[in-house]
């Protein structure tokens, strides 16, 4: 399952629907082994393409640089579909190489650059082999108040 | 001559489980040669028909490997060298 509070979420779709129609991507860093999306970094999508995306390298580089001198991993990589559903592609498939990502994916293909609703749903890829998990939203406001045995 | 060479997560089934390696060499050829030596089956997830695979990312102290002569880029003692799969899709 996929655990990612509003305001990252707000902010990934925001993401996609400003590109659209060109695919945006970006990942969620968070402390390693925590499985905490927490720092979202919106990358350029080097391949400028509605089918397609690529990090550029050098950014790339130092994005792994900075989660390395934080002790960070990219808890989800993102990208959006501009005009087919949420679903990772064969390409998307053959090129995962974060085994311990939520891969998420969202669609702009009902809106495009304007106002609506969106698919965004998650998935683990590990081997060619796509699995999607339930994603729930966090809003701050509802957060359950902290157990108060933890407190002592 | 040593150099350091840091292994992205999906590479460490062939360094067993270690994030950086060893490896020697006068080039990224002769280092990528000493790493396949070390840790078989790591050249063909580098290395495609002679070139380096269009969707990893190879980096010597800082600068992409494509932009200083890729497999026949320097080493010198003291490099790091740093992989990384290309973040991509469709």
């Amino acid at each position: 399952m996929l655990r990612i509070d509003r305001a990252t979420y707000d902010g990934i779709v925001a993401h996609a629907k400003r590109d659209h129609p060109d695919e945006a991507c970006g990942v969620v860093a968070g402390p390693e082994g925590s499985d905490r999306p927490e720092r979202l970094v919106e990358m350029v999508n080097a391949a400028g393409s509605p089918t397609f995306y690529e990090f550029d390298s050098t950014d790339l580089f130092q994005l792994y640089k900075e989660m390395g001198a934080n002790d960070e991993e990219p808890v989800v990589i993102y990208h959006s579909h501009t005009a087919t559903e949420a679903y990772p592609s064969r390409t998307d498939i053959g090129l995962a190489s974060e085994p311990g990502a939520h891969y998420v994916l969202v669609s702009t293909r009902e809106h495009g650059n304007n106002a609506g609703p969106v698919e965004f749903r998650s998935y683990s890829i590990v081997d060619g082999v796509v699995t999607e998990e339930e994603v729930t939203v966090v809003d701050p406001a509802h957060e359950p108040d902290p157990d108060p045995r933890s407190v002592f | 001559m040593a150099v350091e060479v840091r292994i992205p997560t999906i590479l460490r089934t062939y360094t067993g489980g270690e994030k950086a390696v060893h490896a020697e060499g006068a080039n990224l050829s002769g280092l990528i040669d000493d790493l396949e030596a070390n840790h078989p089956g790591l050249r063909d997830r580098l290395i495609e028909s002679g070139d380096l695979r269009r969707f990893v990312n190879v980096y010597i102290n800082d600068e992409d490997v494509r932009f200083i002569g890729g497999l026949a880029a320097p080493l010198a003692d003291g490099d790091q060298v740093v992989v990384l799969p290309a973040v991509a899709g469709g």
